[in-house]
């Protein structure tokens, strides 16, 4: 279906990727945001606040990230499409719910702008440092979506890409930014209403006595129904089996849990979204997301100047992540360079698939800048050598 | 037109920040070009010195932020010394007349410097005083079409000032042109 006109700011502005990202939340229909606005994420919430109330939308600001994580999924189960934003400490404290939305399935948007931690860090600055945490942070096991724009126009593009996935594969999504992409303000070109997809949710259709809430179609992703429209439903954090009942049995949590992880794992292919520069035939691939992504052309140009085959493999999801694609080029390359805004996290993944058919090598940043693109050409030409 | 880096430095107030986005969108959204600017975060509601970061491209912009300003506009004195070491070799740099006296002005730079305050207040406001510099570094650089800039200064200021900033345009650009043709 196409967004509603009604929320859709159609034109050219210059605005940065938290202003972006609020405009995409509100093409993709989302109608309710609860926050606990922290920087670098503030002006997210701060622009919804002022547009939500034009729009018939509703923006709560809750005493905290714990509040603001759960609030969201009482607006799903509400009928609205929901989303909660927050950076540092806040996504810590998110954690909890974060697996609550993957157990229940509830689809819902978790933006996280990253800057530079552990604990309160550097409030102002960039890093990329809740990769791991955006995939792994909640306890036990479930599986996620983690989006990485680049640019205003990305954080527009993708996170309205949040919302649509979300509803897709009934699954939390994050929006993974950077304090850098956050404050950077560039050109936006905000389409008109009906070039914008969108995907609506998938409400049951059968009779109301047949449903089973947690039951899922072949897609491994069930229907959902609103609250207040006559169900009788059960939406519980316990292991639960089709109709959303607690059944606390090693049978229910295999069935259950196996298919939260499915759902993302089989459907990967469709998932996956990355781009590539002059990868085929390229003898070193720098493999690389967000503000870093930008931050390796320069040094990418460089060693190509100086004759050496260097491809470059943007990130667009980080999770699920391109597994398929490094293990291929693990098969042909020399070697990748990952520079990354943190001590080594998507290097981890990286290495697991390239297992060592060709070097990794990781150029580190502890956060509060961006690489010095130096580095980053170092790293190459190290690999280069071999 | 290659990768062009410009700062503007002034202090917090007077409208440091929205000069950068009236040459971000002038560039971006009525001149055909690219325009990155970074938020520099921090002071600039606060009364200290404070800057904006614009990179200019006919290309699209990969690295984003500034390394060394081909173009600088500063506003006080704190910002000249704090910030005109940066400007490239060879660059321009372009100061409002009152507020600074360029100390040991670097040899290799070519300066302008316009009385925009006295300009502003003659106009009477002095608040204007950011959008007489715009239009000057729209008349001495030539970085970026001039109806591109009067577009974007009709957009970036507050309604119901429209007027009062396009004649504050206006009055730096043509004193930036007499000052060209001198």
């Amino acid at each position: 279906m196409k967004a509603d006109p009604k929320g859709v700011m159609t034109g050219a502005y210059f605005i940065d990727g938290d202003h972006a990202c609020a405009e995409g939340a509100i093409a993709a229909g989302c109608r309710f945001v609860a926050g606990y606005p922290i920087t670098p994420s503030t002006e997210v919430v701060e622009r919804i606040a002022e547009r939500f109330p034009l729009i018939g939308g509703m923006f709560i600001q809750m005493e905290d990230e714990i509040a603001s994580s759960i609030a969201i999924q009482g607006g799903v189960w509400a009928g609205k499409k929901a989303m909660t934003v927050t950076s540092g400490p806040g996504f810590s404290l998110m954690m909890e719910h974060l697996g609550l939305a993957a157990m229940t399935e509830t689809p819902c948007v978790f933006v996280d702008v990253q800057r530079a931690g552990p604990s309160t860090g550097l409030p102002t600055l960039p890093a990329q440092g809740d990769m791991m945490q955006a995939r792994w942070g909640s306890h036990g096991d479930y599986a996620i979506i983690a989006l990485c724009p680049n640019s205003p126009q990305e954080s527009f593009n993708l996170t309205i890409k949040a919302f649509n996935l979300a509803e897709q594969y009934r699954v939390p999504v994050l929006l993974m930014l950077d304090e850098c992409v956050g404050h950077m303000t560039e050109r936006v070109v905000i389409p008109p209403a009906d070039q914008i997809e969108i995907t609506p949710r998938r409400y049951w259709e059968g009779p109301k006595e047949d449903l089973l809430l947690f039951k899922a179609d072949k897609d491994l992703v069930p229907p959902m129904v609103k609250a207040g429209d006559g169900y009788n439903i059960h939406v519980t954090g316990l292991t639960h089996d089709e109709r959303g009942y607690p059944d606390m049995t090693p049978a229910a949590q295999e069935k259950l849990v196996r298919r939260l992880v499915d759902k993302i794992r089989l459907n990967a292919d469709a998932i996956v979204e990355y781009k590539e520069d002059q990868v085929e035939g390229a003898e070193i691939v720098v493999v690389s997301y967000g503000i870093t992504s930008r931050v390796a052309i320069p040094a990418i140009e460089q060693a190509r100047a100086e004759g050496m085959k260097v491809g470059h493999l943007r990130l667009i999801t980080a999770w699920p992540f391109p597994t398929k694609r490094i293990r291929e080029l693990s098969t042909t390359v020399r070697g990748f360079v990952v520079p990354e805004i943190n001590f080594g996290q998507m290097v981890r993944e990286v290495e697991r698939w390239v297992a060592g058919r060709a070097r990794v090598r990781l150029v580190p940043h502890g956060g509060g800048s961006v690489h010095d693109p130096k580095d980053i050409y170092a790293a190459i030409a190290y690999v280069g050598k071999g | 037109m290659a990768r062009t880096e410009i700062k503007i430095g002034g202090f917090g107030g007077q409208g440091i920040i929205l000069s950068g986005y009236i040459i971000g969108r002038a560039a971006s959204i009525y001149d055909a070009k690219f325009a990155t600017m970074i938020q520099a975060f921090g002071p600039e509601a606060r009364g200290s010195a404070c800057s904006a970061q614009i990179v200019v491209d006919d290309h699209e912009i990969a690295y984003p932020y500034i390394t060394s300003p081909r173009i600088m506009v500063v506003m006080s004195q704190e910002a000249y010394t704090k910030f005109s070491p940066e400007v490239a070799e060879g660059g321009i740099l372009i100061t409002e007349d009152e507020l600074v006296k360029p100390h040991s002005l670097r040899k290799d730079l070519t300066h302008y410097s316009i009385p925009a305050t006295r300009i502003a207040e003659e106009l009477g406001r002095k608040m204007v005083l950011n959008i007489v510099m715009m239009g000057f570094m729209t008349a001495v650089t030539g970085l970026i079409g001039v109806e591109a800039m009067r577009s974007a200064v009709k957009v970036s200021v507050p309604r119901g000032t429209e007027m009062l900033n396009s004649n504050a345009f206006n009055r730096g650009y043509e004193f930036g042109l007499g000052l060209k043709r001198a």
